[in-house]
């Protein structure tokens, strides 16, 4: 378990987060590896099915990166994410896997430490909760 | 449209929990205008499946379809060549889909996914609300557009009864008394003296007491 390196998948919006990512960057701001970024127009376009398809591919946790809540680019793109991660997060319980491997945040574009906090945090939640039950079965 | 809710995942995994390989067929009618068993709840519903039985280190094999109608056989012809190489079928139709589905294929499994609940409409995103019981005998002319037989609690002809207070039903503060709002709009539109006709007793031989239903269409059928 001590070497449990977790997968995570961070969906990230253009205008915020992703932006975050490059500012973390570009101040040599360091954040785990395990951290694996999608950059997306919005957060309004992440869909369920996206969350639960890399739940499924063996990941062991899933985090969606949008705007701070009120600043979204296309108004309510961050709104409409934070439901959806909460369906994932109701359906993982219903199947008795721990809600806590899907989360939302929001960030401004100027909140590059924020990022590098945000992939920590995450980070060392998931290695907390162990591997994804998923992922142990599928390799087993 | 029909309204319906999916089944939990708890109630689905359990009718399928011999199967090693299934179908999820879904229908583009009205179960994909209420969001519960179009292509997207199809991909989701096949993900959760998936995800609770890699878990429990069994995998599955799900195959995703999704019919034009699955209450028209011509639509449900379109499985036959398929439909035999599962262990059993998902239907996320109305409860019409899987009925239709096991009379056309009588040697395969066919397991409902959705719980059909009324006839109704969206009445804000995400939310919809029932207007039609199909009582056969439509009456909602003599209630300027609003039917007491859907949408009051005991279908009442003649209302309010003594349950309504402030406008709510009495079974739960989440109802609105139809007959309040009746009243309301007959008196907004002068038309009062309406509600003093009594209407008379209704008669429910067209309704579910008359036993299935059937209509037929002579210029129609072939």
């Amino acid at each position: 378990m001590d070497t449990f390196e977790p997968q995570i998948v961070a969906f990230c919006c253009k205008y915020c987060a992703y932006a975050a990512a490059d500012l973390a960057g570009s101040m040599r701001l360091s954040y785990p590896p395990n951290v694996k970024v999608v950059q997306l127009p919005c957060t309004g376009r992440v869909d369920i099915f996206h969350l639960l398809k890399a739940i499924e591919d063996g990941a062991d946790g899933v985090y969606v990166a949008g705007c701070l809540e009120g600043e979204c680019h296309f108004l309510k793109g961050n709104l409409r994410a934070r439901k959806k991660v909460e369906y994932v997060k109701r359906t993982l319980e219903e199947l008795g896997i721990e809600p806590a491997r899907v989360e939302m945040y929001n960030l401004s574009s100027a909140m590059g430490p924020r990022f590098a906090e945000i992939a920590r945090e995450m980070t060392g939640r998931i290695k907390e909760l162990g591997p994804s039950p998923v992922k142990d079965a599928a390799i087993a | 449209m029909i309204v319906g809710d999916r089944k939990s995942l708890a109630e689905i995994l359990d009718m399928i929990k011999d199967c090693q390989n299934i179908l999820i067929t879904g229908c583009k009618g009205c179960v994909t205008v209420c969001n519960v068993g179009g292509l997207k709840e199809v991909q989701i519903l096949a993900l959760s499946l998936k995800i609770a039985r890699k878990k429990e280190g069994r995998p599955i094999t799900i195959e995703e379809n999704l019919l034009e109608r699955q209450c028209d056989p011509e639509y449900i012809a379109e499985l036959a060549d398929v439909v035999h190489n599962y262990d059993a079928v998902l239907s996320m139709a109305c409860g019409v889909g899987p009925q239709f589905l096991a009379e056309a294929y009588p040697a395969q499994k066919f397991f409902p996914a959705i719980n059909t609940k009324f006839f109704g409409g969206a009445t804000g995103h995400g939310v919809w609300e029932e207007r039609c019981a199909g009582c056969g005998t439509c009456v909602i002319h003599n209630y300027d557009g609003l039917c007491p037989v859907s949408r009051c609690s005991k279908s009442l002809m003649n209302g309010p009864c003594g349950g309504s207070a402030g406008g709510l039903c009495e079974i739960s503060k989440d109802v609105v008394c139809i007959w309040d709002m009746i009243v309301k709009k007959k008196m907004e539109q002068g038309r009062l003296e309406d509600l003093l006709r009594v209407m008379p007793a209704k008669d429910w031989s067209t309704s579910r007491d008359g036993g299935p239903r059937k209509s037929i269409r002579e210029e129609l059928s072939q």
